[in-house]
């Protein structure tokens, strides 16, 4: 019995050797891919859009995979986001540092008043009612005409430089633009891997394996809840903020439900609950996207079969099923 | 009221006149009960007698319907749940409750920080190092330190039901509320048990839940009886073993 126990913790220190190492490294990995993939990528703007949805996963998925609650609203946050970062600088002419701060703070604020509203409930419940929060978010943006652009967008985000103690940045070449908001990115990854490895990680962990314990043991569950959402929202919010800089306009659907959905998807897809998951769902979703759109106008259909079939053989999803295989 | 003072220093936690009733339904009725410092008391009574209820309202699960709860002579009806840890009472559930898919030594891990960070979310938790040395004291302590790296779901029934002990006594209290801790174990993991509250009554006020009289009659100091809600009979092992209530009661039930 012991010899057995002995050979499995040798074989399990083996492996595990590789999977410590990637855990403790796990942002300076997520920087160096992210420093290296528009070289490997045949479109720079692909490789940007799958950053600012690897960072909208990343947030959502704090409070789908860590925390260990659906909610269907998360395109309010990235909205709030994008159109606060628009605002600030078409309405205000603010630069685009302060720009982006205006749209993290717009999701941590947005996600404080669902979460709010929203945290005390469960299971699909709380996914209808963050669903219908976010759809109040989309008809308040979508009635500011004057400010939002309404159903036309918010046009005239216009940031051809980017100042940076003196340098100037050209931000209409597509590798600079690549690489300043790769910089946030990466500044987003190692901020999540600090947050998963804090002692308040612990806790949101112990809130999603048993509500009951984790309140027995003394922890607060719905202000954890609570504040892990408005966690999520500052990483959504800044997607949003990054979104509203490369596309230099916010289109209204960015508040639409569909875009719930979708990070809903890329969660699963990559692995809800793990650390690189998000980035490659949001790699492999877009660039299926952009493949099967370009021989057929039916993508959705095959990316959606595509979808289906992860679900079904690969609960874990892309990455949650690579960690299992190479735990074993 | 010098006296008064004086004995009520010996009591731990004090129920009221407390009942609860759930819609129509009275679960408990008016119940008043003082319970000792440094004793082992145990609540007993069939089926539905309302001793899970009555459990319930002692460790702040929920408030009570009527009547009040002190605790070292403070009155704590109706505080949310995770204060009564910070206070210094802790439980253990009636159906197993772990954080399954993380270590055992992380499950009593975070048992133990929630007495020290909640809410940090900057620092490295591995900073909090002498957390880890003091849940290895504990793990040690329910007899789980060799299954300290695995998953809580791995552990047998036994061990899970130790390790929820682990994790109620992490928080350091000092009035340890047990909620059935034997239920569904084997006669020799039941020994064990037994054998850990008795360790652990040395150092802290114990009280047990069991539906099997014959099992707390000799580790109790002393023992309530609850039936239909009320409160049958109270004393020491010896006086409710020979309760003529009590008899009835447990008559024509098979004795476990």
């Amino acid at each position: 019995m012991t010899e057995v126990t002995e050979s499995l913790e040798k074989s399990r220190a083996a492996t595990f050797s590789w999977y410590d190492f990637a855990t403790r490294h796990r942002a300076s990995l997520a920087a160096v891919v992210i420093l290296i993939f528009p070289l490997v990528m045949p479109f720079t703007a692909l490789a940007v859009n799958i950053l600012i949805y690897g960072l909208y996963a990343l947030g959502f998925n704090l409070v789908f995979g860590y925390l260990g609650l659906l909610s269907f609203g998360h395109a309010a946050l990235l909205g709030t986001g994008a159109y606060l970062c628009g605002i600030a600088i078409v309405h205000f002419g603010w630069p685009w540092y302060a720009a982006i701060a205006a749209g993290v703070l717009g999701g941590l604020v947005m996600a404080l008043l669902i979460g709010v509203l929203a945290i005390r409930t469960r299971g699909i419940y709380f996914a209808m009612v963050t669903m219908a929060l976010s759809q109040c978010v989309y008809y308040l943006f979508y009635q500011a005409v004057d400010w939002t652009g309404g159903e036309n967008g918010l046009r005239g985000i216009n940031v051809r430089t980017i100042d940076l103690f003196g340098l100037r940045l050209d931000f209409i070449n597509p590798m600079i633009r690549y690489y300043v908001i790769a910089a946030f990115v990466i500044a987003a990854f190692f901020a999540m891997s600090r947050i998963l490895a804090s002692p308040f990680g612990a806790v949101i962990e112990a809130v999603r394996e048993n509500e009951m314990r984790a309140r027995a043991s003394g922890y607060d569950v719905t202000l954890t809840r609570l504040l892990t959402f408005v966690l999520s929202g500052g990483f959504c919010g800044l997607a949003g903020a990054l979104q509203a800089l490369h596309l230099s306009i916010v289109p209204i659907e960015i508040l639409h439900y569909e875009t719930s959905g979708l990070v809903v998807m890329i969660a699963l897809l990559g692995g809800m609950g793990t650390f690189f998951g998000p980035m490659i769902g949001a790699a492999v979703f877009l660039v299926l996207e952009n493949v099967v759109s370009v021989w057929t106008v039916h993508w959705q259909l095959i990316v959606g079969a595509i979808f289906i079939a992860c679900v079904l053989f690969f609960p874990a999803g892309i990455w949650g099923t690579l960690i299992a295989r190479g735990r074993r | 009221m010098t006296a008064g003072a004086a004995q009520s220093s010996e009591i731990i936690l004090r129920t009221k006149g407390v009942g609860k009733t759930f819609g129509k339904f009275v679960a408990l009725n008016n119940i008043s009960a003082e319970f000792c410092k440094g004793k082992i008391t145990s609540i007993i009574g069939p089926n539905g007698a309302g001793k899970s209820t009555y459990f319930n309202l002692l460790c702040g699960a929920f408030p009570p319907s009527n009547g009040r709860v002190e605790f070292e002579g403070r009155d704590v009806t109706g505080l949310p749940q995770h204060r009564f840890a910070h206070m210094g009472i802790a439980k253990s559930f009636q159906i197993t409750s772990v954080f399954p898919q993380l270590t055992t030594r992380e499950n009593i891990r975070v048992g133990l920080q929630a007495l020290v960070s909640r809410y940090d979310i900057w620092r490295p938790r591995a900073r909090l190092s002498e957390l880890v040395e003091r849940a290895d004291e504990l793990l040690a302590l329910v007899g789980l330190w060799e299954s300290r790296e695995r998953a809580a779901k791995t552990l047998a029934h036994g061990e899970q039901r130790a390790l929820e002990i682990g994790m109620a006594l992490a928080s350091q209290p000092r009035l340890l509320l047990l909620d059935e801790p034997t239920a569904g174990m084997s006669p020799e993991e039941t020994r064990t048990m037994m054998d850990l509250i008795v360790k652990l009554a040395l150092e802290r006020t114990v009280i047990l839940v069991e539906h099997k009289m014959k099992l707390v009659l000799g580790i109790s100091n002393r023992i309530l009886v609850l039936h239909h809600g009320e409160l049958l009979a109270e004393g020491t092992p010896q006086e409710v073993r020979q309760n003529e209530a009590v008899k009835r009661v447990y008559l024509g039930q098979r004795e476990h």
